[in-house]
């Protein structure tokens, strides 16, 4: 129970449903106060005490768990070392595959319970499969593709049959304080939301080079590539003007000699990616099959011929896109062709290389 | 339900909360001077004189607070101020203290300017009085005050209280000890013990929460924390608690009272928890003094389980006890009063509190050890994450 309202009515509906409910809180930072200071969404002591008046309201015992180390070796170190590496990472994916059901999970299951219920939006079909929700503004069946079938069959998602409204609706119906309580957004363990500072305060600040892709010509600098993530468009404070006019992207991040390539839109059009070794949930495959992929949360769904190959999946897109980063996930999903269960979690991948297969000359 | 924490808090005595609502009934600000003023007053000094009586201090060395935490930071900081100077200024501590004082004395060091000594304790968790000695040897002349508490609050291990004074008082040192979970469950007599200063708590003996009294001795110089109205030897201003005052009292009296018979009953009874959980389960370490301890205090360690697992898991099995102390988010830490007595991190991690008091029954002790295997082996297979 994170202290939002989702967690609450998730919780209030597996009490109902005839569970044996306990309210678990994690604690993810051993200082609360260094995380945010409102409450907003999760990590503070605020959200910790508005998870716990949700727990008296539904009338089930409630218990902070310490999970600051894990959480911080998992997903902090995790992040700086993405964003070092030139990656873009997604932390609640992380956080999802390795706290909330990996050592949240295993914790649990250890101490005699039978599953982890959570308040994301997705659906757990009889079949067992990963679905989307029915709200598709909230679905966020692509932060938990990074499950293993086994951690998904021992986990519960009561929200996933309803609109984010109407859970608002029920929660204040509940009586649950948090009903109105604004969703988080940002990235719980940035206090001020400034992600930039964040990852300077540990990378450093070293001056760099912005350089234009095509001409090779320098056209601003920057202050650590690790502050950038590839189709970027704004914050890049460039001096010299683009010949045509046209506003540029960040195309390519090279750590190594803290280069960061700029370019037009048109140069970070992909339509094959690679990803290293996927995680199956709707059953394994092998060869070449029809699909769509989604690259990040809430983002856009692309068909796509996937084949397993050398140990990865790669798509080949049916129309194009852009700005995609290594380190992202590349969620795959069967397609629900009559819109009733919702599209199908298959696999997820972690995003290794986009390319245009054109730009490429294949 | 089995309710094995009455360290941290115990029923308000029946006859407690019967004085509590009568007194709380009547009208009066104990500094009016008109005829309502006056019997409040008298309310109060009755109650002064009571505690007085009970706990061997004259009515005038009674100085009521909010609470046994507000006592304990009077005392530390108001001594220390009163005490401080050029070339003086270092608070002698323990490295087991509650936070009431342990953060106290911290605060002074953090933004005071305070030198902090902490005394360490053997792993008895008892305080190593020849460790004060030879700090006295050396430093005497720098310290303000010196601080230990009667009885450990978590392994119930009573400290060495007339060894530190009888060392401290020749050389004009002022001793404050945190007698919260002393006072009522072990002789105490503030006479005799010679320390300067003395904080109890009247939750913890069947008195209600909100209410705590400093022993304070007439010629030891005080500094005050809260200034107002000029009560309590002006050391502690507000308008002052009638009803809780003759409430305390009232819990302080009974509880001294039947302080030994009660200790009989409950050393049988905690002996009882003591065997059962060595046989239920053999490799825990039952930590803390066996002899010099608070009779209604147990204490163990679960070797390979996390403390806060095995509270879960005999909560829901209706039992309830506690782990070491809590931080404001409900996050558990591990014990320092088990890292100070030379236990591992994980075995400060593993342990549990049980602590009887008045209400508690032989039912409740059998439900504890019935429900601990099973809580055991599933805080084991969890592990300590």
């Amino acid at each position: 129970m994170s202290g939002g309202v989702d967690s609450a009515v998730a919780a209030a509906r597996a009490v109902e449903a005839g569970h044996d409910v306990t309210g678990v809180h994690l604690a993810l930072s051993k200082n609360p106060q260094t995380y945010r200071t409102g409450a907003r969404g999760c990590c503070t002591i605020e959200d910790s005490r508005d998870a716990r008046r949700a727990a008296d309201v539904i009338g089930i015992p409630f218990y902070v768990w310490d999970m600051a180390e894990r959480f911080h070796e998992d997903v902090v170190e995790d992040f700086y070392a993405e964003y070092a590496a030139g990656r873009t990472p997604n932390p609640c994916l992380r956080c999802n595959e390795k706290i909330k059901f990996a050592a949240v999970l295993d914790r649990a299951m250890a101490l005699g319970f039978d599953a982890v219920v959570t308040g994301h939006y997705a659906r757990k079909a009889d079949d067992g499969l990963l679905r989307r929700a029915v709200d598709p503004g909230k679905d966020q069946s692509y932060v938990l593709a990074v499950l293993t079938p086994k951690q998904l069959a021992h986990s519960m998602f009561p929200l996933g049959d309803t609109p984010k409204d109407e859970v608002r609706i029920e929660a204040e119906e509940r009586g649950l304080a948090v009903a109105r309580k604004p969703d988080s957004h940002d990235i719980c363990f940035i206090a001020d939301g400034d992600t930039s500072g964040f990852l300077k305060k540990k990378l450093g600040s070293e001056q760099g080079e912005i350089v234009d892709a095509a001409t090779g010509e320098v056209v601003g600098r920057h202050d650590g590539a690790h502050q950038f993530t590839i189709g970027q468009r704004h914050g890049l404070g460039l001096k010299v003007p683009a010949a045509n006019g046209k506003p540029r992207y960040v195309l390519s991040i090279t750590p190594v000699d803290n280069r960061v390539e700029v370019g037009p839109r048109e140069a970070l059009r992909i339509d094959r990616i690679r990803t290293g070794a996927p995680v199956w949930l709707g059953g394994e495959r092998t060869g070449t099959f029809e699909g769509e992929v989604q690259l990040r949360a809430h983002g856009e769904v692309y068909p796509a011929t996937v084949t397993v190959e050398d140990g990865g999946l790669t798509a080949r897109l049916g129309k194009p896109a852009f700005g995609v980063a290594a380190g992202q996930a590349m969620v795959v999903y069967d397609p629900d062709p009559d819109a009733e269960l919702g599209d199908a979690v298959l696999a997820s991948g972690t995003i290794d290389a986009a390319e245009s297969v054109e730009a490429a000359g294949v | 339900m089995a309710y094995l924490d009455h360290a941290a808090t115990t029923p308000m005595l029946p006859r407690v909360l019967d004085v509590y609502v009568r007194t709380a009934r009547e009208l009066g600000n104990a500094s009016s001077l008109h005829a309502s003023g006056r019997a409040a007053r008298r309310t109060v000094e009755e109650a002064r004189e009571r505690i007085g009586e009970a706990l061997g201090a004259k009515p005038s060395e009674v100085v009521f607070t909010g609470s046994g935490t507000e006592a304990d930071n009077l005392a530390v900081k108001g001594l220390h101020w009163a005490r401080r100077d050029e070339g003086r200024g270092r608070v002698v501590s323990t490295a087991i203290e509650h936070h009431a004082v342990a953060d106290a004395v911290a605060w002074l060091g953090d933004h005071e300017g305070a030198d902090v000594t902490e005394l360490p304790v053997d792993k008895l968790g008892r305080v190593r009085v020849d460790a004060l000695a030879e700090l006295l040897d050396e430093r005497a002349d720098e310290i303000t005050v010196i601080t230990c508490m009667w009885a450990n609050n978590e392994v119930g291990t009573l400290q060495p209280i007339d060894e530190i004074v009888a060392l401290a008082t020749p050389l004009g040192i002022p001793v404050h000890t945190d007698a919260v979970q002393a006072v009522g469950h072990t002789p105490v007599c503030f006479t005799a013990c010679q320390a300067d200063a003395l904080a109890l708590s009247g939750h913890k003996l069947g008195g209600p929460t909100g209410t705590g009294a400093l022993l304070l001795r007439r010629d030891t110089k005080c500094t005050p924390l809260l200034h107002g109205g000029g009560q309590e030897r002006e050391i502690r201003s507000g308008t002052l608690d009638v009803p809780g005052i003759a409430a305390l009292a009232e819990a302080v009296a009974h509880a001294v009272r039947t302080q030994e018979t009660e200790a009989q009953r409950l050393a049988v009874l905690r002996d009882e928890l003591v065997a059962g959980i060595r046989e239920a389960v053999p490799e825990t370490i039952y930590n803390g003094d066996p002899e010099q301890r608070l009779p209604g205090n147990a204490h163990f360690s679960f070797p390979g389980c996390e403390g806060d697992a095995l509270l879960m898991l005999l909560d829901a099995a209706g039992v309830e006890c506690a782990t070491g102390s809590a931080c404001s988010a409900g996050i558990a830490q591990p014990s320092h009063v088990l890292l100070a007595m030379g236990a591992g991190e994980d075995d400060a991690r593993s342990s549990l509190r049980f602590t009887l008091g008045w209400p508690t029954t032989k039912a409740e002790v059998d439900a504890l050890v019935a429900a601990i295997p099973e809580a055991v082996e599933r805080a084991r297979s969890a592990g300590l994450s």
